[in-house]
């Protein structure tokens, strides 16, 4: 019980990270400069988040542990966050379908995570709730922009949104930790947070007059929750532990 | 024994390191100070989640009260009640708008996404003002321009 609150909780840790690690990328390259400090401070927000359940991951597990000891020292298999995050940014685009759907799905789900039986992560997501409505209000901002905007804007943000979509419905598929989690309290249902996320994210596309033809069905892509990841993660990791692997334990 | 007001009085030569304007008291950021025969252990609660500011804030509660003579001191980060702008002092909001800095104008509670803020420019005090950017030079502020006197100015956003 205890271990499986711990890979939990670096669940929890490896989807900000990753995530705020992607979008980090996008600092001194944004289309804009306002939208380069947008983005560098969801990512700030996000690998905040990711160190408080690092530094509580790391004081349940005692030892040498430090909050340092996850991001740098573990392997690709040992990463437990949801594929959609880890998918490269590609244009700009593509990494607003992304935010829109991992913003929409971050705001409901720290909504309920805040009410975990867990007092430690409860905190967390209340202190990250407040961060992350003002995400998700960015990205549904630019997805009714883009939408709503030029015939080019809006077929960019189309098709975007479709090749993301996918990816979205990990997201809601709760794997065996998880399930285990919810039936102690400190995981939040899946299914409810699932109606939410429809709904917001419906009334957005409305608005930004678009639509998703959901091809596939209930099929996404999946596999990330249990440590089987895309092509991606291996490079990202390359790059965000290179210094740790290149000078084992130097200290900033 | 030091009592906490002293500490408290100490405190008050601790500034932000980004926004020197504000001591840390102003910024609400300091939750307790519990002394213990000769240990005394200052609770803070971040502002932002990746706020890099607060490793310097630790480091320099421990620089000041050292100043002070006080060796034996504990920085202690808590995340619950999380930190709120409700939390600022009234003197902080002057200071920050002497600063050139536009202080939160609402309790979150009235106005948590602050739709349609109303931004006062901390310059020439015109409400007619546009928000430019809702994410700016550091996590907790905004940025906005000014329509009379058309200077852009940073809005500590309310949290």
């Amino acid at each position: 019980m205890a271990d499986n609150k711990l890979d939990y909780i670096l669940q929890l840790a490896d989807n900000a990270l990753i995530y705020g690690h992607r979008l980090s990328e996008w600092t001194g390259h944004g289309p804009q400069l306002e939208v380069d400090m947008a983005l560098s401070n969801i990512s700030l927000d996000n690998i905040g988040a990711a160190r408080s359940f690092y530094q509580y991951a790391a004081e349940i597990e005692g030892g040498d542990k430090t909050e340092d000891s996850y991001p740098y020292l573990r392997d690709v298999r040992d990463f437990k966050n949801v594929l959609l995050v880890e998918i490269p940014n590609g244009d700009f685009a593509k990494t607003i379908a992304r935010s829109f759907y991992f913003d929409c799905f971050q705001f409901h789900f720290y909504t309920a995570l805040q009410q975990s039986s867990d007092e430690r992560i409860a905190a967390i997501a209340a202190k990250s709730i407040k961060e992350v409505t003002y995400h998700w209000r960015y990205s549904k901002g630019w997805v009714i922009k883009l939408g709503d905007g030029t015939e080019v804007s809006k077929a960019k943000i189309q098709e975007a949104l479709n090749d993301v979509w996918d990816y979205a419905g990990e997201l809601f598929a709760p794997n065996k930790l998880e399930l285990e989690m919810q039936a102690v309290g400190i995981a939040p249902d899946l299914a409810p947070i699932k109606e939410r996320w429809d709904n917001s994210v419906n009334e957005a596309l409305k608005e930004a007059t678009l639509t998703i033809t959901d091809e596939n069905g209930d099929w996404h892509h999946s596999g990330g929750k249990n440590g089987i990841h895309s092509e991606h993660l291996g490079f990202l990791l390359a790059e965000l532990q290179f210094v740790q692997r290149a000078y084992p334990n130097s200290e900033w | 024994m030091v009592s906490k007001e002293e500490i408290y009085s100490f405190l008050e030569n601790v500034c932000d390191p980004e926004v020197p304007a504000l001591t840390v008291l102003d910024l609400g950021v300091v939750r307790d100070v519990i002394i213990e025969e000769d240990l005394i252990t200052v609770k803070i609660t971040p502002t932002y989640s990746g706020c890099p500011a607060m490793n310097t804030i630790s480091a320099n509660i421990k620089f000041e009260l050292l100043a002070q003579g006080y060796k034996n001191v504990n920085v202690e980060e808590v995340l619950s009640p999380s930190w709120t702008t409700d939390w600022m002092s009234n003197e902080g909001k002057r200071k920050l708008k002497e600063f050139g800095i536009a202080p939160p104008q609402y309790q979150t509670k009235d106005n948590p996404l602050e739709e349609d803020a109303v931004v006062p420019c901390p310059r020439c005090d015109s409400k007619n003002s546009t928000l430019v950017s809702q994410f700016g030079s550091t996590s907790c502020k905004a940025l906005y321009k000014c329509l009379d006197c058309l200077e852009p100015f940073d809005y500590f956003k309310c949290h």
